[in-house]
């Protein structure tokens, strides 16, 4: 659908070392700094004009703060977020505001992100108004009516509320909010997470029309992996406030050449009992680490069934290409891909990283591997 | 339906449960909905937000509330009649011979009491345990579902445990009394996929060891795939579709089980392969009682499908051997099914 970006064509975002650090207070009199919870910690990509960039990871990796820090919803730590030439996060007053026209955001729950007391047209017209846009009184009336066409509502939507459509609709009127300003860059955050299956598929669609016709640049963030595959030319995957791996999307998916995108990708169902009983599963021991504390060295040795004695608990992997468009920090990848490193079992990981493996029970081997873990329980705000 | 599995645990017979609120309409969640399940089976019942699905479970499990609700039909627990039972008896059964785990963990747990005391209160009402025993048992439990230092574990609080640990914290209590009957309703939805990838392991692994009687009921079809013997599809309040795993996956016979599995972007599919939603959402539905329920989302729908033929709603009825279907003009296949053919198995 989208041609692929040529090398002399300047991307529309690139971000570069773009740090978000939340501070953890404690204390009653004085709020003494005690910490950072390192939500985002070094994020370099950058997005073709007229492409769709698939954020994945899961909940707690950062890939949502990434979102909001590039559109200076979230005030960055450190590094550069550069919009069509201009570094954002430099920005300020009314020349972030201005800038801001051209980046629109669509969120996860469109009941919460939508003012139930207004109606359709009131939440439409309104940025057009905020911005200066649509000609007047009856301009942005048409204009309205061509943005309700556009996502596919009825105009009897106009003097309706949010509580009176189904959340496949509702997602509609955020998404016709988001565009209204013409934006270059459209960052979805879970756009169809909290949405039935059936609907969807009517959404990704809506969004994928929505980019052919106006050329729209999109950054989708997800945590379903197919959904991401589905609908991004470009895939980066985040751990713990870091991309370990970024590939064109079907690159990713048939080889995947980071330990965790492997981890991951076993791990989603797909719905063809076939294909189920003939996958193997990679397991992971333990939960996420705590990004307040992350571990050092590469943040996925704890959890990494290709771990080795050195390097991987000292050394920081950096984001380096392999092959060309396919970037991954690990520092085994080549010995990974060519099988040269062989995993070891979530049991092993386990009782590598010092943590008691229970005496075998009645289960199977293979069952008991899995359920070790190295605890670690996730923060959530 | 009974399998070579041995005599059904659970066998539930035209169960209804509607909803009056005074002064308004009644609403009929769940409308006569029949299936059984086998010790070791696991069962899946699907459907998307709204079919019925959670109310039956809470149904089955004797816990919606008793005003303004009306239960009808049957439920049988190894042979004992749950509908209408005294609130005593429910209360003696839970626990010991049915258990539930549900979808969110955090507010399943109390938050202000240590995840040992919430363990040994299973043990200690229906078991014959001393406070020790239950504590030794509870240890045991923590570990048999996989959580790491289980003695420690005894004595923290909820929040102190991560969203997986917390899920296996609760199936440790479901199985605290080693049930004949677990339901589990969504209880990978709110969890990561790696961390929802060792949940479902660790319940598959425990069907087969403990011979329990599996209930899930989800809207994921790809763990639908993974882990039921038999399917369920559920739509307004009715099962629309039953089948064996592979049957549905590779054939479904519906449109509306056909459309969902088309509406899914699968991960082995390639970047731009296209999905085909259905149209409209589950509000267009219709009553049963003036037709198909599904019909004005539906392509295949024909006249017969919105009106009332004859008097009656359409009827779920056999379909092949092991296969039961509710519709009146269902998905055609080619007789002989050389190569996969439905939408389903195209890749």
């Amino acid at each position: 659908m989208t041609a692929a970006p040529s090398a002399s064509e300047e991307p529309l975002l690139r971000v570069r070392g773009l740090k978000v650090h939340f501070p953890i207070k404690r204390g009653v009199l004085f709020d003494r700094t005690v910490g950072h919870v390192q939500a985002v910690d070094g994020v370099d990509l950058s997005i073709a004009r007229g492409s769709t960039y698939g954020l994945v990871g899961e909940s707690g990796c950062g890939k949502s703060t990434l979102g909001r820090a590039i559109l200076r919803l979230e005030e960055p730590t450190a590094g550069e977020v550069i919009f069509d030439g201009t570094d954002v996060a430099s920005l300020k007053g009314e020349p972030l505001r201005s800038m801001r026209r051209r980046m629109q955001m669509v969120f996860q729950d469109p009941l919460g992100s939508l003012d139930p007391r207004q109606n359709v047209e009131s939440l439409l017209s309104e940025p057009l108004r905020a911005h200066g846009l649509g000609g007047g009184t009856k301009g942005i009336a048409e204009k309205i009516r061509g943005l309700l066409d556009a996502v596919g509502l009825p105009s009897a939507a106009l003097r309706r509320y949010p509580h009176e459509f189904s959340g496949g609709q509702r997602q509609r009127i955020g998404i016709a909010r988001a565009i209204a300003l013409e934006p270059d860059l459209l960052i979805a955050d879970e756009p169809v997470s909290a949405l039935d299956v059936s609907v969807q598929a009517q959404v990704l669609n809506l969004l994928e029309e929505l980019q052919e016709r106006l050329g729209l640049t999109y950054l989708v963030i997800a945590h379903d992996l197919a959904v991401v595959r589905h609908i991004s030319d470009v895939v980066g995957v985040m751990y713990l406030g870091s991309l370990v791996e970024q590939a064109p999307a079907d690159d990713l998916y048939e080889q995947p050449l980071h330990p965790y995108t492997r981890a991951l990708m076993s791990a989603v169902p797909v719905p063809d009992p076939v294909v189920e009983e003939s996958r193997e599963r990679i397991l992971l021991a333990g939960d996420l680490p705590s990004p307040a504390n992350p571990p050092s060295g590469c943040r996925f040795h704890t959890r990494c069934p290709w771990r080795q004695e050195t390097r991987c608990d000292d050394e920081v992997p950096v984001l380096r290409e392999l092959a060309p468009g396919r970037l991954v920090s690990c520092h085994w990848a080549e010995e990974i891909r060519d099988g040269v490193l062989q995993p070891k079992s979530a049991e092993e990981v386990a009782a590598l990283m010092g943590v008691s493996v229970r005496a075998t029970g009645a289960g199977p081997i293979e069952t008991d591997a899995l359920v070790q873990g190295v605890d670690e329980p996730v923060e959530r705000r | 339906m009974t399998s070579v599995l041995g005599a059904p645990v659970l066998e539930v017979d035209d169960l209804s449960v509607t909803f009056q609120r005074k002064g308004e309409k009644p609403t009929r969640a769940v409308d006569g909905v029949s299936f059984s399940v086998a010790p070791g089976e696991t069962v899946g019942l699907v459907g998307e937000s709204g079919c019925g699905k959670s109310v039956t479970s809470l149904a089955i499990m004797g816990l919606l509330p008793s005003r303004g609700v009306k239960v009808g039909g049957s439920v049988r627990l190894e042979g004992q009649e749950l509908i209408g039972a005294g609130s005593r008896k429910l209360r003696s059964l839970r626990g010991a011979h049915m258990a539930m785990v549900f979808q969110d963990p955090l507010s399943s747990l109390n938050p202000t009491v240590q995840i040992g005391t919430q363990v040994t209160e299973v043990l200690l009402e229906h078991r014959d345990m001393s406070k020790a025993e239950a504590a030794a048992e509870a240890v045991a439990l923590l570990d048999r579902v996989g959580i790491p230092d289980p003695r420690r574990r005894l004595k923290e609080y909820p929040h102190q445990l991560s969203g997986g640990m917390r899920q296996r914290a609760l199936i440790a209590m479901a199985l605290a009394c080693s049930p004949r009957l677990l339901i589990a309703d969504e209880p990978t939805t709110a969890l990561d996929v790696t961390i929802q990838a060792q949940i479902l392991e660790l319940l598959k692994e425990l069907v087969v060891d403990t011979g329990t009687a599996l209930v899930m009921i989800t809207h994921d079809l790809g763990v639908v795939a993974g882990l039921c013997d038999r399917v369920h599809v559920m739509y307004s309040g009715k099962i629309i579709e039953t089948a064996d795993r592979h049957e549905l996956f590779a054939q479904p016979r519906q449109p509306y089980t056909g459309g969902l599995l088309a509406s899914v972007p699968r991960l082995d599919a390639g970047r731009g392969t296209p999905i085909t939603p259905i149209r409209g959402s589950a509000r267009d539905a219709i009553p049963w009682a003036e037709g198909c329920a599904f019909a004005p989302r539906c392509d295949n729908a024909q006249d017969d499908c919105l009106t009332e033929v004859s008097g009656s709603v359409v009827p779920l009825e056999p379909d092949g051997p092991g296969r039961e279907l509710r519709c009146r003009h269902p998905l055609q296949y080619p007789t002989a099914p050389s190569g996969a053919t439905a939408l389903g198995a195209a890749r």
